[in-house]
């Protein structure tokens, strides 16, 4: 909550105040000063702060998000379009990175300290710290370029089914993947460490239990918890990563319509992108809790008591 | 945490003296791989940013607009842009912008991280409440889009985007920071400062902050880690270092638009180098965090 106050006040500040007269940066330099006086009294960009920042979050919050400076329509009907698309881009990546990116982290703790450890902690950090756009350009230029076995660019033909556009979709998610893979399989890893290492799993070796029940029973039960609030925080870097890979591979999506606006100044445009992110956001930081106390017993009972 | 860290180790048999933790993570440090490419790499990157002018083929900003485009041969080893400046040129003196800038953001966030950390650290009560509540809704939104709205507010510059980054990173590295000095201040040597009426800025300072300067370490390069991946991402954009450098990012951002047409090697190389230096410095700081925290 407080981080989308503190983000809508910044977006504010950023958008409206510093960028200095509004009227003047849209009709130039040369105008008369008689018409960029009336702009910005039409515009309302001459009130107090204070007044406008209200009103602002006030329309905001019924909906009405503002009209682009560039398109001179409402800014809302765009800003849900590109939700949408970004939302169906992240969706893919996660479904590839929660299954594998688990699996690898369980994989590499079951051989801690073993040569396929390493390669997969090193290879997961090292696809971690890598830019998007650079494993991007470099996956385009393998499968996109060279092999052409898959569209360069994310955009599909209209009145694509949902396979083509899943088709579409794989080489933009893969960068997202592999950043992500890094964070996941490090927390799937070190969560299996702990819980192979704790009393509960000798008890249960010790009672005889076969390995794959100690395994499915014991170990992961406690092992995955951290790793889905891993996950949950990933969605803050993943509207980064978006900007980014939805540029490189002409997506229209959230990252995309921010990056544009923020091109070409259209602020009213990139307030309402950023605030739409900071509200998914918070919705998937608050979905996480609620999950995590959900799968974990002793907070779930803990509450009822 | 890994096998050569394992290895040595096993050698130390207790002497009886005590041995200092730092000399002893520095000795594992240069006896284990990881880090020693990871340096390698960065210190080649360092040497080509201060020299690398010196003794590339051809001059990385001049134009040549008739050997535009020309695929990679013996006489442009790397192929030219479409400018037709030399790529392999372009590429070996790419590293001098982000290798400025990224430090000093880190350097920065550093500084501000460590003082903050430390006062709401050692104060503690209703303003480290206050402070560490925004720090943490700060830390909670993407660097990239803050970035990229400063950016755009304030004008690209070098020296927007060292600040913009280094304010960004600071909350994290105040957060390391703060919970270092929270352990450290129980100890008695600071109750021993505060009896001698040591002020609180020479306990801060004089007494606490030498001995977390590990904790500080640790965060400053794997923030420099994630400096550079930022200094690149906005270059990419076209909201971090500006034409003509060389800068790798920007390079990758004005020729991308190419490779559906086949000139894979005004990008390849630029993804490549950008790629070796990320990884050199996660390298070395994942080698570091290792050393510090066992």
């Amino acid at each position: 909550m407080i981080t989308l106050f503190l983000l809508s006040m910044m977006v504010f500040v950023g958008g409206q105040v510093l960028p200095g007269d509004v009227g003047r940066a849209i009709l130039g330099p040369f105008a008369d000063q008689h018409a960029v006086d009336a702009l910005n009294r039409s515009l309302g960009v001459d009130r107090p702060l204070l007044v406008q920042y209200g009103s602002w979050i006030w329309n905001f919050v019924h909906g009405d998000m503002g009209m682009s400076y560039v398109f001179r329509t409402p800014v809302a009907p765009f800003v849900i379009d590109a939700l949408g698309n970004s939302i169906k881009l992240a969706a893919m990546a996660f479904v590839l990175v929660v299954p594998i990116g688990i699996l690898g982290g369980v994989v590499a703790a079951l051989n801690l300290n073993r040569p396929l450890d390493r390669i997969i902690s090193l290879g997961g950090l090292s696809m971690t710290v890598l830019p998007e756009f650079v494993t991007g350009i470099i996956l385009i230029l393998i499968f996109g370029v060279w092999l052409r076995w898959l569209p360069i660019s994310a955009t599909w033909p209209s009145g694509a089914g949902f396979v083509t556009q899943l088709y579409y979709l794989i080489l933009p998610s893969v960068p997202l993947f592999l950043v992500l893979f890094g964070y996941v399989a490090r927390m799937a890893r070190a969560g299996m460490i702990e819980a192979l290492d704790s009393d509960y799993t000798r008890t249960a070796i010790l009672k005889g239990l076969p390995r794959h029940t100690v395994l499915w029973r014991h170990v992961l039960r406690n092992a995955l918890l951290p790793t889905i609030t891993v996950i949950a925080t990933q969605t803050g870097y993943l509207i980064g990563g978006l900007v980014v890979i939805e540029t490189l591979f002409r997506y229209q999506g959230i990252g995309s319509l921010i990056f544009n606006a923020a091109r070409g100044k259209d602020f009213p445009m990139l307030e309402a992108g950023i605030l739409a992110i900071g509200i998914v956001y918070a919705v998937a930081t608050l979905a996480a809790d609620f999950l995590y106390s959900m799968l974990n017993p002793r907070i779930r009972l803990g509450a009822l008591q | 945490m890994s096998a050569t860290d394992d290895l040595a180790r096993t050698p130390e048999v207790d002497t009886g003296t005590r041995r200092e933790p730092l000399a002893d993570a520095f000795l594992a440090l240069f006896r284990s791989g990881p880090f020693l490419i990871g340096l390698c790499i960065v210190l080649f990157w360092i040497v080509c940013a201060l020299f690398g002018e010196h003794f590339v083929p051809y001059d990385p900003l001049a134009d040549d607009i008739i050997n535009a485009l020309v695929p990679p041969s013996s006489e442009h080893w790397f192929g030219t842009d479409q400018l037709g400046r030399d790529v392999f040129s372009r590429v070996l003196t790419g590293s001098r912008d982000i290798l400025t800038v990224a430090p000093l953001a880190t350097l920065l966030a550093t500084i501000i991280g460590t003082a903050l950390g430390l006062f709401v650290g050692f104060f503690r009560g209703i303003v480290d409440d206050i402070v560490s509540r925004l720090l943490e809704a700060f830390m909670a939104m993407p660097v990239v889009i803050v970035a990229l709205l400063a950016i755009v507010a304030l004008g690209t510059s070098k020296t927007t985007v060292i600040l913009v980054i280094g304010l960004s990173f600071a909350p994290i590295i105040a957060r390391t920071v703060r919970s270092a000095v929270l352990a450290e201040r129980e100890l008695d040597y600071v109750a021993a400062a505060q009896l001698r009426h040591e002020g609180a800025l020479y306990t801060m300072f004089i007494e606490i902050l030498p001995n977390i300067l590990a904790p500080i370490l640790v965060e400053t390069t794997v923030r420099l880690g994630y400096a550079i991946f930022a200094v690149a991402t906005l270059s990419f954009l076209g909201f971090g270092i500006q034409p003509p450098s060389p800068d790798w990012g920007l390079s990758i951002s004005t020729n991308y638009g190419l490779i559906s047409g086949g000139f894979w090697w005004t990008v390849l190389f630029d993804a490549i180098a950008i790629a070796s230096v990320v990884i050199g410095v996660n390298l070395v700081a994942d080698e570091i965090h290792g050393a510090f925290n066992d």
